[in-house]
């Protein structure tokens, strides 16, 4: 087990690399370089820098150098911590980012277990009562959840919420919240506003998991070992508990590597709608005023998270089954 | 499927004379059977699935709108008017105010009135102007797919005695007060085709570089994968939202209409990828595989003369299937403003009218082109499982 843990996080570290190079990509793709439009900002707002600031600014991100060295330099800042500097904000990266990826993070693990906790019992019901109400009514839901994009869903809230009961469902604080630091009341109030987040983010997950779960068991259902252990008089719970649903429960552990980068970028967009505090609304405005450091750490963080979750699902995977650690 | 075949059998064993008549049409249907061939197979199999078959013709329908969006859209998309901004949909009647009904439908005319308190403009329906709509009636010069001249269309209001007609928006208008109908018809037209355009990308992607792993393996292979799973692993939303910021805003609008495409296909060719490269992967270990090249085919001809044919209709449904993910790409997309922009209208152009709380709860018509974004992603969905269905008719 322990061979195939440190196997696995060798494997991380050429995706790891390939991760720097498509942010480093994203900082590089705008047209025209950034000092020059800092620069002009900068004017814009009244202020000159002088030529030796210039000079320092050029070396600090090595203008006019190969791009393989602009990339060196860039990684060995990311490597201590140091992101860069948002041109917007004037602030480093990492001050801007730190919070915010972290509510992004609790939001994305909240909406997995979410899914987990939904999606288990309801597939597991849908394949027992094949064709019963309850599975065309968890089928039809669950065409709903993969069909509906996640932006309508959490615009169709708001307006319900907005129109049937006039209670504003944007937000993850409250007013009196917003604006203080963390203490016990304000993480209460955070998870009274959670649930909005959590439905409209987890219903395309919840769906797309309820039809693998419920594929997955009947295909257990039909195997000869089933029919042998009812022959021989195990009750039905017995029957079904023991090893089709332990089997069918692989893709909740092996669908995590694909359910986290969809979970991120499914918060990226219903944060700007839901108006959440996390990384979303601040990426998307990064991108469009072009503050390249602040957009090119977010993708890197971002695929950093994804590739951390794929490495804990891996490691799930070789605990749950002992042939995926022989490969 | 095994539901009809179950009910069958009863029906045969209930009634002696059905069964026999049972029995000739079985005979017959085998021997056609023995006949047919593949895609007649499929195309049987494919029918008897109800809910692809609808979706099918819904589809159709939307593509047809696609094609002829000037004849169905009521005024021109990008005429604004400063009086009728953010006027709700007018209501299609048949039963007037006094409960009589007739056949012809009818709207009852705006009145515009301020809210003293909000200063807001209300619309109210003015029950004494009622006006009957006229189908094929004249309207704004347009060329049927830029061809054929014409300023026909399907619906328009039909002047009262007096000769005025006020405007109809059967799907209110936005804060410029342009024609959300009219404008819905014409996102039409690029929302479907970007999805078509996008697959057409990702199978060339997906078929070239699918093909060349699983036919050469070795180095290719290990090569490809690692692509594969690396672009699998970065979150795709997040990704494509930085490619598309990075468009120059000088670009002409049909420039940035590819450029989206490409985007949203280079990212979405890896699924198609591991499919094609799994079928020559089972398939170069099959006997007719190893017959072909015995009596001495070229290797061009074994992929494209006995391997494609064998797994087209594989490709088929994955597209098909892949199809509603490009149109909700570029839909989010367009939605946060990083995707195609104004004046060029997409479902997602259109949406974004919507974006805020404020916005849903005055202008909720605003969120009407969802509904076509929902019912478009789900019929592909719903025809993709049908056709996957159907694709491989020997199962079962």
């Amino acid at each position: 087990m322990f061979q195939y843990v440190v196997r696995r996080i060798l494997y991380m570290v050429p995706t790891l690399i390939a991760v720097t190079i498509i942010s480093f990509v994203v900082i590089e793709l705008p047209p025209g370089d950034y000092l020059t439009n800092y620069v002009n900002r900068l004017m814009l707002q009244g202020e000159f820098l002088d030529e030796a600031q210039l000079e320092a600014l050029k070396v600090q991100y090595g203008l006019g150098q190969p791009i393989y060295i602009r990339y060196l330099k860039w990684m060995s800042g990311v490597v201590r911590g140091n992101f860069g500097v948002s041109m917007e904000w004037g602030k480093p990266v990492g001050e801007l980012i730190g919070q915010r990826l972290l509510l992004t993070v609790v939001i994305s693990l909240a909406t997995t277990l979410f899914i987990w906790a939904v999606a288990m019992p309801i597939g597991i019901y849908s394949a027992t009562h094949q064709y019963s109400i309850g599975d065309y009514i968890f089928s039809f839901i669950g065409f709903v959840g993969v069909g509906v994009p996640e932006f309508m869903i959490a615009l169709i809230f708001l307006w319900v919420g907005f129109s049937r009961f006039g209670v504003n469902l944007s937000g993850l604080f409250s007013e009196q919240y917003v604006e203080q630091g963390w203490s016990f009341g304000k993480v209460v109030d955070m998870l009274k506003h959670m649930w909005v987040p959590l439905i409209v983010l987890g219903l395309g997950g919840t769906a797309g998991m309820i039809r693998t779960t419920r594929a997955n068991l009947l295909d257990e259902l039909r195997k000869p070992y089933v029919t042998t252990a009812r022959s021989k008089g195990l009750t039905e719970r017995k029957v079904i508990w023991k090893y089709p649903v332990r089997l069918a429960l692989n893709p909740f552990v092996s669908g995590l590597a694909y359910l986290l980068p969809g979970l991120v970028g499914g918060s990226t967009i219903i944060s700007v709608v839901l108006s959440l505090p996390t990384s979303g609304p601040l990426y998307l405005k990064s991108l469009q005023t072009q503050d390249m450091y602040l957009a090119g750490t977010f993708v890197l963080m971002f695929s950093v998270l994804t590739v951390i979750g794929t490495l804990i699902s891996d490691i799930l995977l070789g605990v749950l089954d002992p042939r995926i650690r022989y490969e | 499927m095994t539901d009809e075949m179950e009910e069958k059998d009863t029906r045969v064993i209930e009634s002696p004379v059905v069964d026999a008549q049972q029995e000739l049409v079985d005979a017959s249907q085998e021997d056609s059977v023995f006949v047919a061939t593949q895609w007649q197979l499929m195309w049987w199999r494919f029918r008897k699935h109800k809910l692809a078959m609808i979706a099918g013709v819904i589809l159709l329908l939307l593509y047809c709108i696609a094609l002829f969006p000037e004849f169905l859209a009521t005024y021109s998309p990008h005429e604004s008017r400063k009086l009728f901004s953010q006027v709700p949909p007018h209501k299609v009647r048949f039963v007037d105010s006094e409960g009589k009904f007739g056949l012809r439908p009818f709207i009852y005319a705006y009145e515009r009135t301020r809210d003293p308190d909000t200063l807001r403009l209300v619309y109210t329906p003015d029950l004494d102007a009622k006006y009957y709509l006229g189908f094929f009636v004249r309207g704004f010069d347009y060329k049927v797919l830029g061809l054929v001249a014409s300023n026909l269309h399907l619906v328009g209001v039909k002047p009262d005695e007096t000769g005025t007609a006020p405007e109809v928006f059967l799907m209110g208008t936005d804060n410029l007060g342009r024609d959300l109908f009219s404008r819905m018809m014409y996102g039409t037209r690029i929302s479907l085709s970007i999805g078509l355009i996008g697959v057409a990308f990702s199978f060339l992607f997906g078929i070239t570089l699918g093909g060349l792993s699983g036919y050469y393996g070795g180095v290719a292979d290990l090569v490809i994968q690692r692509v594969i799973e690396f672009i699998r692993a970065v979150p795709g939303i997040p990704l494509w939202m930085a490619l598309s910021a990075a468009l120059p805003a000088t670009w002409p609008p049909l420039r940035v209409y590819f450029g989206i495409t490409v985007i949203l296909s280079f990212l979405s060719w890896t699924g198609l990828a591991r499919i094609v490269r799994g079928r020559f992967l089972a398939l170069r270990e099959e006997d007719f595989i190893m017959a072909a090249r015995l009596a001495g085919s070229g290797e061009m001809r074994i992929i494209f003369r006995h391997m494609v044919p064998s797994f087209t209709s594989y490709i088929i449904a994955s597209l098909t299937l892949s199809i509603p993910g490009m149109i909700l790409g570029e839909t989010s997309l367009s939605f946060l403003g990083l995707g195609l922009r104004p004046p060029v209208i997409s479902w997602g152009v259109l949406l974004q009218g919507g974006q805020n709380l404020q916005a849903v709860a005055q202008t909720p018509w605003l969120m009407l082109p969802g509904i076509f974004v929902i019912v478009t992603v789900l019929a592909y969905n719903f025809l993709g499982d049908g056709l996957r269905d159907a694709a491989d008719p020997y199962s079962r």
